[in-house]
C-alpha cells in the first residue's frame, strides 16, 4: 500500500446526510470481478444530474470529499471505497462514518477523517463560495486546511500509523502465525467445521418459470 | 468480572490482545462467502501466493446474482454469469465448499448457515455482507466485513479489530396482534436512527424478545446494521437449542451436552455494564412502515407521511424533503392511502419458512389486488422445499403470486427481479435506499403480515384492515405448521465425504 502523509487537492462539498453505499455505487456495478475500474460507477444515479456537484467543472477533478453525517451506511461493499479511489478521491471528511465503510477505507488507503459538524459547515461554506478551492490534508498533524482555515480531524491511531507506513494488514498478522496455531489447538470439538460437508439428502429443485 | 454476552464471546476468541492502541487479534469460527464480495479477495490470495488457511471453516453459496426463474438454464446476464463462474472456479481452486444454484442447499448465505446448523451460540461469524448480523440471533458475534477483510480471514482465519461498545435494547411486555419482530426492529431504528448503533453491538433482550422464535430473532438481528451497529445479539436459550438440535452440523452426543452447558453461560451477567441502553414497550408497537429512503424513516402504519416543515433539525428536514420527492409522496397523506405496484416477500430479513407461513395464513383463499404484482422468493432452496411440503406454494399461486426460486432477488435487484423507474413496492426486505430495488424504484419496508394485507388491498395495510373470514392466530410464531398440511421432518442428516474441490453437484445443470 502507498504511504500517505499529506495530500492537497480540490475539495468537493457534498451537502447530503446518510449517503449510503448504494448511492456511492449501485449494486449493478458490483458484478465486476476486478478491483479497479469503478470510476464510472461512483454516485452513478446522481451523475446524470447536471446540478450534481461532480458535474460542475470546478469540482470534477476533486480529491477531498467533504460529506454530511453518516457517510457510507448500509451495505459492506468495499466497491464503495474502490469507486471513490478510482475516481481520484484520497480523503473523505464527515462528522460520522458507518463502521464498515471506515474500516474498508483504512484497508485501501483512503483517509476517512472525522470532523465536527460545525467544521464541516465551515469547509462547505469555503468550498461553495470559492469552487475549486484546494484542501490540504495532513495525516501526521490530523488537520485539514482550506484557505486560511485549518480544522482538526480524528482517525484512530492504529489506522493512521498503518496508512503513514503503508503497511499491509495480512502481512502484519502473518507475523503472528504461531499464536494463531496455538489458539487453534485449543478449539473445542463442538465448534463447527464445514468439512466434511453434512446436509440433508439432496433433492431435485424444480425451476420456477415465468407466469 | 461481570461481562456482557458480546464481551464473553470476544474474550473467548482472543488470539492476542492489542497493546498501545493496536487492535486485538480475533479468531473467526465460521466464514461465509458469496459471489459478490469474494472475487477480489481470492485474486489477492492468488497474487500473494497464499492459500485459504481453513477451508474447513469456510462455506460459499451463490445468492446475490442468481435468477429466481429458469435456474436450469444459463444465466442470461453475462456479468452475473461471470461473477458466479468466478466463485465456482475459486471454490474449486482453493478447496472451499460451495452450494451452487440448483443445489438443494443453495440459498441466501444468512439462511444457509443456520439451516445447516453451522451457526451456533458463542461463535464468531463473518461474511462480506452487512447482514451477517443475522447470525447474532443464536448468540454468536456475527458481523459484516469488507473484501480486504474477507481476504484477511481467508489467509489467516483472524481479524485485527478494536473492541466494540455494547448497547442493551430491552423490549418489555408482549407484542399486540398483527405486530411482528419486523415492527420491533423498524421501531428501534426509527428511534435510534441509522447511525444510532455505530460502534456498538446491540444486545436485544426482555420478555418480548424471549417470546420470539429463532426466525423472528433473526429478522431483528439482521437489521441491526440498519441502525449502524456492528452486530446484534440475543442470548441463547431453549428456543435456540431446540432449533439447532438435529441439524446436519449441530454437535452430537457428548459434544452436544458440552456445548449446551457452555451455551447456557452465554448471557450478560446481571451486573454487567453496557455503554448504552434503550428500552421499548412491546405493547406500544403497531405495524411499522417506512415512508422515506433510509430505514430510520419509518412510522406506524396509522400515521401520515410527515410534513418536512414540521421537522426542527435542518439536516433531517432536508433529508425528508429529498426523500418525499424521490418517493413521490405528498406530505400529510395517510400512509394507508399509499397504493403499491409490487409486493416483494423474501430476503435474508423475511424470507424464511415462518414468514411464508404467516403470509399464507393471511392470503389463503383470497385473491391479490388486480393491479399488484406479488413475488414470493424463499430465502433458500430448502425453505422452498419445506413450503412446498406444507402446500404453501399452492396457496400463493391461487392467490395470484409468483412462486420463485431462492436468492436475494428484489432486495437489491442484482438479478432480473427489479422495480421499474417510479414503481412502488411494499417489501419485506431491509433497505429502502434510492434505487436499491431498481433505478428509480420506491420501496416501503414492511413486515410479512403487512405485505400480505397490502397485496390483498393494493394499498399499505395491516391485517387489522382485513375482514378476516376465519379465526387465524397471527400472533404466534412458534413454527407450528398450518393445519391439515404435511410437514417434512428435518430428517436424518447424511455425512457426505466430498472430495476437494467440494462443489456439490446441482440437481439441474
Amino acid at each position: 500500500m502507498e504511504k500517505f502523509t499529506t495530500h492537497t487537492g480540490v475539495g468537493v462539498p457534498l451537502r447530503r446526510s446518510n449517503v449510503d453505499t448504494d448511492q456511492i455505487i449501485p449494486a449493478v456495478y458490483l458484478k465486476r470481478v476486478t478491483r479497479t475500474g469503478f470510476e464510472d460507477a461512483l454516485f452513478a444515479a446522481w451523475r446524470g444530474d447536471p446540478s450534481f456537484v461532480l458535474n460542475q467543472e470546478a469540482y470534477s477533478a476533486g480529491s477531498v470529499l467533504v460529506a454530511g453525517p453518516d457517510f457510507g451506511t448500509g451495505s459492506s461493499r468495499e466497491h464503495a471505497v474502490w469507486a471513490l479511489k478510482d475516481y481520484g478521491f484520497r480523503v473523505v471528511l464527515s462528522s460520522r462514518f458507518a463502521d464498515i465503510f471506515r474500516g474498508n477505507s483504512g484497508k485501501q488507503g483512503l483517509v476517512a477523517g472525522i470532523v465536527s459538524p460545525e467544521d464541516i459547515e465551515i469547509l462547505w461554506k469555503i468550498l461553495e463560495t470559492k469552487p475549486g478551492t484546494e484542501v490540504t490534508v495532513d495525516l501526521g498533524a490530523k488537520t485539514a486546511t482550506a484557505d486560511d482555515v485549518t480544522v482538526p480531524f480524528q482517525i484512530d491511531d492504529y489506522t493512521r500509523w498503518r496508512l503513514m507506513e503503508g503497511l499491509d494488514d495480512i502481512g502484519l498478522t502473518l507475523q503472528e502465525a504461531d499464536k494463531i496455531t496455538a489458539f487453534e489447538e485449543t478449539r473445542a470439538s463442538w465448534r463447527p467445521k464445514t468439512l466434511p460437508a453434512r446436509h440433508l439428502p439432496s433433492v431435485e429443485i424444480e425451476a420456477a418459470r415465468p407466469v | 468480572m461481570a461481562g456482557t454476552l458480546a464481551e464473553k464471546v470476544w474474550e473467548a476468541h482472543l488470539v492476542r490482545r492489542g497493546e498501545d492502541g493496536s487492535p486485538d487479534l480475533l479468531y473467526i469460527d465460521l466464514h461465509l462467502v458469496h459471489e459478490v464480495t469474494s472475487p477480489q479477495a481470492f485474486e489477492g490470495l492468488r497474487l500473494a501466493g497464499r492459500q485459504v488457511r481453513r477451508p474447513d471453516l469456510t462455506i460459499a453459496t451463490e445468492d446475490h446474482n442468481t435468477p429466481t426463474l429458469d435456474i436450469d438454464r444459463p444465466i442470461a446476464d453475462a456479468t452475473s454469469r461471470t461473477q458466479i463462474e468466478t466463485l465456482r472456479a475459486n471454490a474449486k481452486e482453493f478447496g472451499v465448499r460451495l452450494h451452487s444454484l440448483g443445489d438443494a442447499d443453495q440459498g441466501i448465505v444468512h439462511q444457509v448457515g443456520p439451516q445447516l446448523g453451522l451457526t451456533m451460540p458463542g461463535l464468531t461469524v463473518v461474511c462480506g455482507d452487512s447482514h451477517t448480523s443475522t447470525h447474532g440471533a443464536f448468540g454468536a458475534l456475527a458481523f459484516g466485513i469488507g473484501t480486504s477483510e474477507v481476504e484477511h480471514v481467508l489467509a489467516t482465519q483472524t481479524l485485527p479489530l478494536a473492541p466494540f461498545k455494547t448497547m442493551a435494547i430491552t423490549v418489555n411486555g408482549a407484542l399486540p396482534a398483527g405486530a411482528t419482530s419486523k415492527d420491533i426492529i423498524l421501531a428501534i431504528i426509527a428511534k435510534i436512527g441509522t447511525g444510532g448503533g455505530q460502534g456498538y453491538v446491540l444486545e436485544y433482550r426482555g420478555e418480548a424478545i424471549r417470546a420470539l422464535s429463532m426466525e423472528a430473532r433473526m429478522t431483528i438481528c439482521n437489521m441491526s446494521i440498519e441502525a449502524g451497529a456492528r452486530a446484534g445479539m440475543i442470548a441463547p436459550d431453549e428456543t435456540t437449542f431446540e432449533y439447532l438440535k438435529g441439524r446436519p452440523h449441530a454437535p452430537e452426543g457428548e459434544d452436544w451436552d458440552t456445548a449446551v452447558e457452555y451455551w447456557k453461560t452465554l448471557r450478560s451477567d446481571d451486573d454487567a455494564e453496557f455503554d448504552a441502553e434503550v428500552v421499548l414497550e412491546a405493547a406500544d408497537l403497531e405495524p411499522f412502515v417506512t415512508w422515506g429512503t433510509n430505514p430510520g424513516q419509518g412510522l406506524p402504519l396509522s400515521a401520515s407521511v410527515p410534513v418536512p416543515a414540521d421537522i426542527a433539525d435542518e439536516d433531517e428536514r432536508l433529508a425528508a424533503e429529498r426523500a418525499l420527492e424521490y418517493m413521490g409522496l405528498q406530505a400529510g397523506t395517510p400512509l394507508r392511502d399509499v397504493s403499491v405496484d409490487t409486493v416483494f416477500i423474501g430476503s435474508c430479513t423475511n424470507g424464511r419458512i415462518e414468514d411464508l407461513r404467516s403470509v399464507a395464513k393471511v392470503v389463503k383463499g383470497r385473491s391479490k389486488a388486480e393491479s399488484v404484482r406479488v413475488l414470493v422468493v424463499p430465502s433458500s432452496a430448502r425453505v422452498r422445499l419445506q413450503a412446498e411440503a406444507e402446500g404453501l406454494d399452492v396457496i400463493f399461486k391461487e392467490f395470484g403470486a409468483e412462486w420463485r426460486n431462492a436468492g436475494c432477488s428484489m432486495c437489491l435487484g442484482m438479478n432480473p427481479d427489479q422495480l421499474a423507474p417510479g414503481e412502488r413496492s411494499a417489501s419485506t426486505s431491509n433497505r429502502n435506499f434510492e434505487g436499491r430495488q431498481g433505478k428509480g424504484g420506491r420501496t416501503h419496508l414492511v413486515s410479512p403480515l403487512v405485505a400480505a394485507a397490502t397485496a390483498i388491498r393494493g394499498t399499505l395495510s395491516s391485517v387489522g384492515d382485513l375482514d378476516l373470514p376465519y379465526d387465524i392466530d397471527i400472533t404466534t410464531f412458534d413454527g407450528t405448521p398450518l393445519d391439515g398440511v404435511g410437514v417434512s421432518p428435518l430428517g436424518e442428516s447424511v455425512v457426505v465425504d466430498l472430495p476437494v474441490p467440494v462443489a456439490i453437484q446441482p440437481a439441474l445443470r
